[in-house]
């Protein structure tokens, strides 16, 4: 998906279902650090896999790349 | 009502151990009381009824980080995983393949490989699509899961899941969150009589009453949460419960009196002044 008013070094992924823009070259790591999120209390699933923790950094972003980002809540 | 026999085995001697615990997918507890964390007015009054109740094992649920919400905190930064077996759900799951994925995205957290295993089939009623639950259950298993599902109060079910290797099998005394009580006994004991996993009610209880009711059946345990979120005093009603629990199973393990229809003094009948 393309849109002119993005600028060139963004990349947009879908992110929990919704479309997200990251600087290329972002990482699940820098995607959760940027959002404040402790990467040591979510699980990811990118692009219908789950991804193991020791991998954030080292997991870069490209366009259309869909993430789930879970953890847990109340629930009965 | 007669009374009937269950395949449940009372202890022997005469003195109920509590302390002695039971056996669930492998590890020991003590508590035969399991709560969900959901629908508290706070983690911090979770946290108290957790305490109060005496559970060792807390349910949760897997779901999306609201990723523009100012409180991004887990649930885990309330829960001690050292403490208390924190047992994710797959409740809002519609099928077996979503609930599949869940339990896979709650056990890569890291903490367990129990899954407390939920595929609903009706929106109003919540009870479960006994169909993909068995198969859910079949899959889970073989991915090495402790599957606790919560099931329906057919025996039939119920034996289904066991021989696909539940480790547990959790039928509902009443729908989720109604606090109905046990509406069928009968079929809670068909169950109890015709699998040897544990039985966890799971689902329906409403008060301290309800708890004791289902525990003096037999049952292993039983799981809620609505009934202690959302009493008045929450906290007070864990307490409740947790009383509740041991008394129901006490109740069991010491065996009931019979029923009978006329009355039977309980004093002597000879000797009375004047006779």
């Amino acid at each position: 998906m393309s849109n002119p008013t993005v600028a060139k070094n963004t990349v947009e992924i879908v992110v929990n279902g919704e479309p997200r823009l990251v600087t290329d070259g972002a990482t699940v790591e820098t995607f959760l650090s940027a959002h404040e999120i402790d990467p040591d209390t979510v699980v990811v699933e990118a692009n219908g896999v789950i991804l193991p923790r020791d991998r954030f950094g080292a997991t870069g972003l490209s366009a259309g790349d869909t993430l789930e980002v879970v953890h847990f809540v109340g629930g009965g | 009502m007669t009374e009937t026999t269950t395949t449940r085995s009372r202890p022997t001697d005469s003195v109920a151990d509590l302390s002695a615990g039971w056996q669930l997918g492998g590890r020991t507890f003590h508590s035969r009381l399991i709560i969900g964390s959901g629908k508290y007015d706070s983690p911090e009054t979770m946290v108290r009824c957790l305490e109060a109740s005496g559970a060792e094992v807390i349910t949760v649920a897997v779901r999306r980080v609201k990723l523009d919400a100012s409180d991004k905190t887990s649930l885990l930064h309330y829960l001690d995983p050292d403490k208390v077996l924190i047992l994710p759900n797959t409740a809002g799951c519609y099928s077996a393949d979503d609930a599949i994925r869940v339990a896979r995205l709650g056990r890569a957290a890291g903490l367990s490989d129990f899954i407390k295993l939920e595929v609903i089939g009706d929106e109003r009623t919540l009870y479960p699509d006994v169909e993909g639950l068995v198969a859910a259950t079949r899959a889970l298993v073989e991915e090495g899961f402790t599957v606790l599902p919560y099931t329906n109060d057919d025996v039939v079910i119920a034996r289904r899941l066991e021989e696909a290797g539940a480790a547990a099998v959790m039928p509902l005394a009443s729908p989720i969150g109604s606090g109905l009580g046990v509406t069928n006994p009968l079929n809670i004991q068909f169950i109890l009589d015709a699998v040897s996993v544990p039985v966890i009610v799971d689902a329906g209880v409403g008060t301290a009453s309800d708890a004791a009711v289902a525990m003096e059946l037999g049952v292993e345990g039983i799981l809620m949460n609505t009934a202690i979120a959302k009493a008045d005093d929450p906290v007070l009603m864990a307490t409740a419960m947790r009383h509740a629990v041991e008394a129901g199973r006490l109740a069991f393990e010491a065996g009931r009196m019979p029923r009978r229809q006329w009355a039977s003094a309980s004093s002597p009948t000879e000797g009375r002044v004047g006779d």
